[in-house]
């Protein structure tokens, strides 16, 4: 080793002939071909957001003059008559969220436990089945689950016979004390009780639009639940853990993120839910905080029922109550997006 | 520690080996062991056996429902009791989470087998006769046997409908796709964020969205005259065209953000290869890009198009129903199958109902038509290509190789030979 007389002995490597080296300008010249693709696609990007936004602004200028003529009512208001100039979406829009909640109440541990066995549980060869069924699921179309449940569910698993007898009597009977579940005008013990109280209810249709929004949050949560870290699995194993000690010290803490995002994705479908709700509820217009008892209505499902409306102050209070929902929608699955993708990481695979 | 050597006594010992090794016998390294599946078995006859006793004996219970779910809580009871007769807390958890997680998994299995198996079920009725498949319902009132009338006309509207959708919404979604994956940016970085507010919006309102602006809006101005007359064919009313316009607002979203998933998950390393073999950003596309995202692209179209299809709300604003066949979309009412089916099942009578399952389960078959497509097509991973697939690619090779040669040979015919140049001698060495 030579030791160097300096104590400073850091060397700056000279170029002895060329000139000092400077940053080049990188200039790039794009082909003809390329300036048409990015033109093209430039287009094609600004059209969606033209389509995209007409949708919004179309909506809201619709809906001003039913707005402005209910002004802050339309929100408080349990009507819906839109010639006597007394319409509002505080029922609809309480029975929107009653029936969402029911859905996800209902979806969430169905979802966690089907993801959580795919991901964990299955062995290697099913599973790419079952994830293959879980998608299926979700592509069920709408009206068959509405079908469903107004067909089998309602008459032949819930609210079976004359008496009515079932989850939701069974429900009413020993909680009806929570006002959740208590039903008007129902004794559930008087043999005479009629089922039709207990028929076409907020939570029979929450079952139904359950069973759309699970296999949406089971397969979002799959792959949240695929991407936790091996080497850490591997850890808790090595220390003993059995593997659902695995699975709450791993995977949940993991996934926790997209597990919300997930929720809230399934919410935002389960808001807008159309189809299932028509099918089972009879709309109506009143808050009905009784989730057992018949009656309630969503937004979508008062749009679906009322679009053919022929005074124009009516289609305009239905713009008002499709942007009412929209913008719900909008809020939540904004806030899913956002945490779905704080808890990713690495949206692209940039090798 | 200190040893003397004494080299010669030293002895190897060779373990002893059996005369006839045998078979050996493969170890299983499961951890399940046979007092588990004892456990399990034990705890599920108990918990059956209790619960027929209090359904059956001990209390007023009754219900099918009913008995399963308490056959369910008492099973985990007395299979988690067993397993802590000899097992420590952490293991007894582990075995009730196996257990429900199990359970929740059936559970799901079930409904959608249940849902299936249900619509196919009440649709056989509808099913067996030949006429619901070419028929429509012009001759078929509300009391008409099931071998009067049929779907034709809902399934020339859901067909119609859904192509011109197709026609609106792939080209378009694909080449916004493209733009958000390959022109990085402010810009589409506010369009992704529009597209993903987008899928957020509900297929009722996109309905609602084209029943006020294409069927009152323009109908309006066609009849105030603000409409110029070349564009009249534009204010179409209740038709197939509308609901396929419904159905393009609500799938396009959906078809641009899976299509920009899929192609981000192209490997940057590929498309660095083709721009440093000096192809232009879009040879790098077409040739590279949108080749190996195809496979994932195909099925985010036929996962959209599923969607697409089977939905009803913006369907029923926008389409109009008919009892006749129509297959002119641009005009008069044209019905489809999901809006078929609810118009079906809400009438009282048991005729129309059964007509109305066995669309939902023509419709039900479509789109599981449609999965097993987008299966086929998107099992693989990209880039990796079938039997067909690598022969296509081995011919254009080959032809390739074949184009260079008779040109190569073309070129050597036409001009003598140069002579071969050292190119050692061009670059001059600095010092």
């Amino acid at each position: 080793m030579v030791l160097v007389d300096e104590p400073r002995a850091t060397v700056t490597p000279s170029t002895p002939d060329g000139p000092a080296d400077r940053p080049r300008a990188v200039r790039t010249r794009l082909l003809a071909s390329d300036h048409v693709f990015r033109t093209v696609a430039r287009v094609a990007g600004s059209m969606v957001l033209v389509i995209m936004l007409l949708v919004g602004i179309f909506l809201s200028v619709q809906a001003w003059p039913a707005v402005r003529r209910a002004g802050w009512g339309f929100l408080t208001t349990q009507d819906w008559d839109t010639e006597g100039n007394h319409f509002g979406v505080a029922g609809v829009l309480v029975g929107t969220i009653l029936i969402a909640l029911v859905a996800i109440t209902i979806a969430l541990p169905l979802a966690i436990g089907a993801a959580l066995y795919i991901s964990e549980y299955a062995p290697r060869r099913i599973a790419p089945v079952l994830v293959n069924l879980v998608d299926l699921m979700a592509a069920v179309p709408s009206v068959v689950y509405g079908i469903w449940g107004f067909f089998l569910l309602q008459p032949h698993l819930l609210v079976v016979g004359n008496q009515g007898e079932g989850l939701p009597r069974w429900l009413t009977t020993y909680f009806g004390w929570i006002p959740l579940f208590a039903v008007d005008e129902y004794q559930p013990r008087d043999p005479e009780a009629s089922a039709s109280r207990l028929t076409s209810s907020t939570f029979i249709a929450g079952i139904v639009v359950a069973m759309m929004v699970t296999p949406i949050i089971a397969s979002v949560m799959r792959e949240v639940f695929a991407q936790a870290p091996p080497g850490e699995r591997e850890g808790a194993y090595a220390l003993g853990a059995t593997k659902w000690g695995m699975i709450r010290s791993v995977v949940f803490p993991f996934g926790r993120g997209g597990m919300i995002g997930a929720t809230m994705l399934g919410l935002g479908r389960a808001l807008g839910e159309t189809i299932g709700v028509v099918l089972i509820i009879s709309i109506g217009f009143v808050i009905q905080p009784h989730i057992l008892q018949n009656g309630g209505g969503s937004i979508s499902s008062l749009i679906a029922s009322r679009y053919q409306e022929s005074t124009e102050l009516g289609v305009a209070a239905l713009m008002g109550a499709g942007l009412v929902l929209f913008g719900m929608t909008l809020v939540v699955n904004m806030l899913a997006g956002v945490i779905i993708s704080r808890s990713r990481s690495g949206a692209s695979s940039e090798a | 520690m200190t040893t003397t050597m004494e080299a010669p006594t030293t002895t190897t010992t060779l373990p002893e080996r059996a005369a006839d090794p045998g078979v050996e016998v493969r170890r299983t390294t499961g951890s399940m062991r046979r007092t588990d599946v004892f456990v399990a078995l034990g705890a599920a006859w108990a918990a059956l056996s209790l619960t027929a006793l209090l359904f059956t004996r001990l209390t007023p219970f009754d219900g099918a429902l009913g008995f399963v779910v308490v056959t369910f809580v008492l099973f985990v009871a007395i299979y988690g009791l067993l397993t802590g007769l000899d097992e420590r807390g952490p293991t007894v958890r582990d075995r009730i989470a196996a257990v429900l997680v199990h359970g929740l998994a059936v559970l799901m299995l079930i409904a959608l087998v249940v849902v299936v198996v249900f619509t196919f079920y009440r649709g056989l009725d509808a099913l067996g006769h030949r006429n619901f498949y070419t028929q429509d319902m012009r001759d078929a009132g509300p009391l008409q046997p099931l071998s009067v009338g049929g779907i034709r006309h809902a399934v020339i509207g859901t067909l119609e409908q859904i192509g011109i959708a197709l026609a609106f919404t792939v080209p378009m979604g694909v080449v916004a796709a493209v733009f958000l994956a390959e022109l990085p940016g402010r810009f589409s970085r506010f369009v992704r964020t529009i597209v993903e507010a987008m899928t957020a919006l509900p297929s009722v309102v996109a309905g609602l969205f084209i029943y006020s602006s294409v069927i009152l809006l323009l109908n309006q101005w066609r009849e105030s005259g603000r409409l110029p007359e070349s564009l009249h064919w534009l204010a179409v009313g209740k038709s197939g065209f509308a609901a396929s316009l419904a159905i393009s607002v609500m799938m396009l979203p959906i078809v641009i953000r899976a299509a920009d998933v899929v192609i981000r998950l192209v490997p940057g390393t590929l498309r660095e290869a083709s721009l440093a073999l000096g192809g232009s950003q879009w040879r790098t596309v077409w040739h590279v890009v949108l080749p190996t995202a195809r496979s994932g692209l195909m099925t985010a179209i036929i996962l959209g198009t599923a969607r697409g299809i089977g939905e009803t709300s913006p369907v029923l604003l926008t389409s109009g129903v008919t009892a006749y066949t129509n297959a002119n979309p641009l005009h008069e009412p044209q019905i489809s199958l999901p809006l078929y089916v609810f118009t079906s099942v809400t009438r009282p009578d048991a005729g129309m109902i059964a007509r109305g399952f066995g669309a939902a389960a023509v419709l039900m078959f479509l789109v599981l038509i449609l999965f097993a497509i987008a299966r086929v097509i998107g099992g693989k991973p990209a880039g990796q290509l079938g039997r067909g697939q690598r022969r296509r690619r081995a011919g254009r090779s080959y032809r390739d190789a074949v184009r260079f040669s008779r040109r190569e040979r073309a070129r050597l015919a036409s001009a003598p030979p140069e002579p071969i140049r050292d190119t050692s001698d061009d670059t001059e060495v600095s010092t």
